[in-house]
């Protein structure tokens, strides 16, 4: 093998150009930037290209001759190729039609203008997407409702079956977080109420913030992660299948067999969940207050009954099922949503989490004030 | 066909491929010649796109050897099948294109990873393989999302010949497309393969496909090849599911309409 090289002649205002070696695509990289200097130099100026010493001959190195001819040709009709064997002229005819300059990438527009028209187009869409998911809401307590109704439309293994899966099956990862989320509240509480002779307070941060905020919290963090977004994986595969639309065609109503289901379990499930997070996260609180500090276990348990009122473990609790709807009915509207290709379906299950994360933020907060002016 | 023709540029000898348990290939033995199209036929789950997926590396056999180019595939080191691997192209069902590229691109990533080519030289060469297959010229800057299915086989093909190579390997060129759009790609197979002296390796179901451009025929029945040879041959076979699959009445079909069109047998090539 030997790479392509060219030598250049310039006699009687004739350019000759003499190829030798290999023109293949290989090869081709090394000498491309002086082709078109020459391409450029060339200017009216007669080209003869010879091919006669070119061994192998690709359809790149079938191109770069075409493509020289042109940039002379079209100054000087005389310019031609010579010398080529039978099956060299055959490929440059055959590549020539096809030697066209073609765009690699879509035109760039103005980058900044890009930037307002996308801000618009995100205000548009969240405006759209929070009507059709109040849309959705309303189909599925409509859905709900025909059920109550007609409670043998209930379709109770799967209803258990998303129990399991959503609910039984996220307790031990739920349990540890909570569980080391209540010691690390311990631990920097006590390191900093030291400080004021309080360790004693300890009890109050970890009953009050892991009853109240944390245990619910948590549980709804984890079962967006791993539910919702479950649900717009699982609802979005199904529509790229088109068992969807093979379903109302069925006269099958997709929200009463897929959707309701799944927010009937996770309502269910939810408060279990937030108990058993609660339980956990003043347990591993009591645990740090008892091993790195001098807080024994009945002193805590005693000291958590006489200054914790119970309604901080109610407020916890009463969120739950608010939360489980709203992460259902998210993760079931987006998977709705997904459209076509398995790319959608990642983009609507990224969505999923991210949206109902940001509501179950925002309601706790709402929440938050309503007990607040309420005093409970 | 002339005796130069005949060199062997696959050969796969007693090949074996199973998934767990179940044996797709037995003692398979298969020969591509050089300068050719071979079709390979036979019914769904015999394994044709198995058998490409051995020969192109995908699917190691559990026994057998698979020689490309005159060389044992699976012994080599990885940096000769690297250099093996150059040398051919393959066009997958779908098209498979890279989701994050734009056409243009898809063609022009094989040649930046092997070739180390300035980026306008690539450009050039990746807009010549997108016109030689038949696309547009405004289809290079557009995304695989926004092509039909005829247009993403066509870009598949060009980003398999991207590298210019000897084998061609098409699976299932033909399926899903609408019958103008199959025939064009039967023609442009045709075409590509003349001017460019390339060895096709193609799996199909498409009857018209394999009498518009096959010089011979593989079919693929019982875990091996029960049949090989010109389609005239191989349609004289007393085998069942081959005289199903030819004499039925989409076998015969094909057969009338392309008799009508060339009209004198001595239109083959």
């Amino acid at each position: 093998m030997q790479p392509a090289a060219y030598t250049i002649d310039l006699s009687e205002g004739i350019l000759r150009l003499k190829a030798t070696g290999d023109w293949q695509a290989r090869h081709l990289g090394a000498i491309d930037r002086d082709l078109r200097d020459l391409e450029d130099d060339a200017i009216g100026r007669e080209l003869i290209i010879d091919i006669s010493g070119v061994g192998r001959l690709d359809t790149a190195g079938a191109m770069v001759f075409e493509r020289l001819l042109r940039a002379c040709s079209r100054r000087t009709e005389a310019s031609k190729i010579v010398g080529g064997s039978k099956e060299h002229q055959a490929l440059i005819a055959h590549v020539a039609p096809h030697v066209l300059p073609c765009d690699v990438e879509p035109a760039r527009r103005n980058a900044a203008l890009l930037m307002v028209n996308r801000l618009g187009q995100g205000i548009v869409e969240g405006y759209h997407t929070a009507i059709e998911i109040l849309n959705f809401i309303g189909l599925t307590l409509a859905a709900f409702w025909r059920v109550v109704r007609e409670p043998q439309r209930l379709r109770l293994t799967s209803i258990f079956w998303h129990m399991e899966e959503a609910g039984i099956n996220a307790m031990p990862i739920i349990g540890l977080m909570s569980f080391m989320i209540g010691a690390v509240v311990a631990f920097m509480g006590a390191k900093i109420l030291r400080l004021f002779n309080a360790e004693v307070f300890t009890v109050e941060l970890v009953g009050i913030s892991v009853l109240r905020e944390f245990g619910v919290l948590l549980a709804a963090i984890l079962v967006a992660g791993r539910s919702g977004s479950a649900f717009t994986a699982a609802i979005g595969a199904m529509k790229i299948r088109e068992e969807i639309d093979a379903m109302r065609a069925l006269g099958l109503d997709p929200v009463e067999t897929l959707v309701l289901p799944r927010t009937i379990a996770l309502i269910l499930m939810m408060p279990v969940l937030t108990f058993m997070a609660s339980i956990l996260g003043v347990i591993g609180g009591g645990l740090v207050a008892a091993t790195a500090m001098e807080i024994s276990p009945a002193f805590f348990v005693g000291r958590l009954q006489e200054t914790i009122a119970l309604s901080n473990f109610w407020v916890g609790l009463i969120k739950a099922p608010f939360f489980a709807f709203v992460i259902a009915v998210i993760g079931c509207y987006q998977g709705m949503e997904v459209a076509g290709s398995s790319e959608s379906l990642g983009q609507r299950t990224t969505l999923s989490v991210v949206q109902s994360l940001f509501v179950v933020i925002i309601l706790d907060a709402f929440f938050a004030m309503f007990f607040l002016e309420i005093d409970f | 066909m002339s005796g130069a023709d005949e060199e062997a540029i696959i050969e796969v000898e007693g090949l074996r491929t199973q998934f767990g348990d179940v044996v797709i290939h037995d003692n398979l033995d298969l020969r591509v010649r050089r300068n050719e199209i071979l079709g390979v036929v036979g019914g769904s789950g015999t394994g044709k796109s198995v058998l490409m997926r051995a020969i192109i590396g995908l699917k190691p056999p559990s026994a057998g050897t698979v020689r490309i180019f005159g060389e044992d595939f699976y012994a080599l080191s990885v940096r000769h099948q690297l250099a093996i691997e150059q040398r051919w192209g393959v066009m997958f069902q779908g098209g498979a294109l890279f989701s994050a590229m734009t056409v243009a691109q898809n063609v022009m990533a094989p040649m930046r990873e092997h070739l180390k080519l300035p980026d306008a030289l690539a450009a050039d060469m990746a807009a010549m393989k997108i016109s030689m297959v038949g696309l547009p010229a405004d289809a290079g800057a557009k995304f695989p999302s926004e092509l039909s299915g005829g247009m993403s086989k066509r870009a598949g093909l060009a980003r398999a010949l991207a590298l210019d190579p000897e084998i061609v390997f098409l699976d299932e060129p033909t399926a899903g497309l609408d019958p103008i759009g199959a025939e064009n790609f039967d023609r442009l197979i045709v075409s590509l393969k003349r001017s460019l002296g390339l060895t096709v390796f193609m799996v199909t179901h498409d009857l018209d496909t394999l009498h518009a451009t096959c010089d011979r025929v593989a079919v693929l029945a019982e875990k091996r090849v029960i049949a090989i040879g010109p389609l005239d041959e191989v349609r004289r076979s007393d085998h069942p599911w081959i005289k199903a699959y030819f004499a039925g009445p989409r076998g015969r079909a094909a057969l009338s309409a392309r008799d009508d069109g060339a009209g004198a047998p001595a239109e083959k090539v």
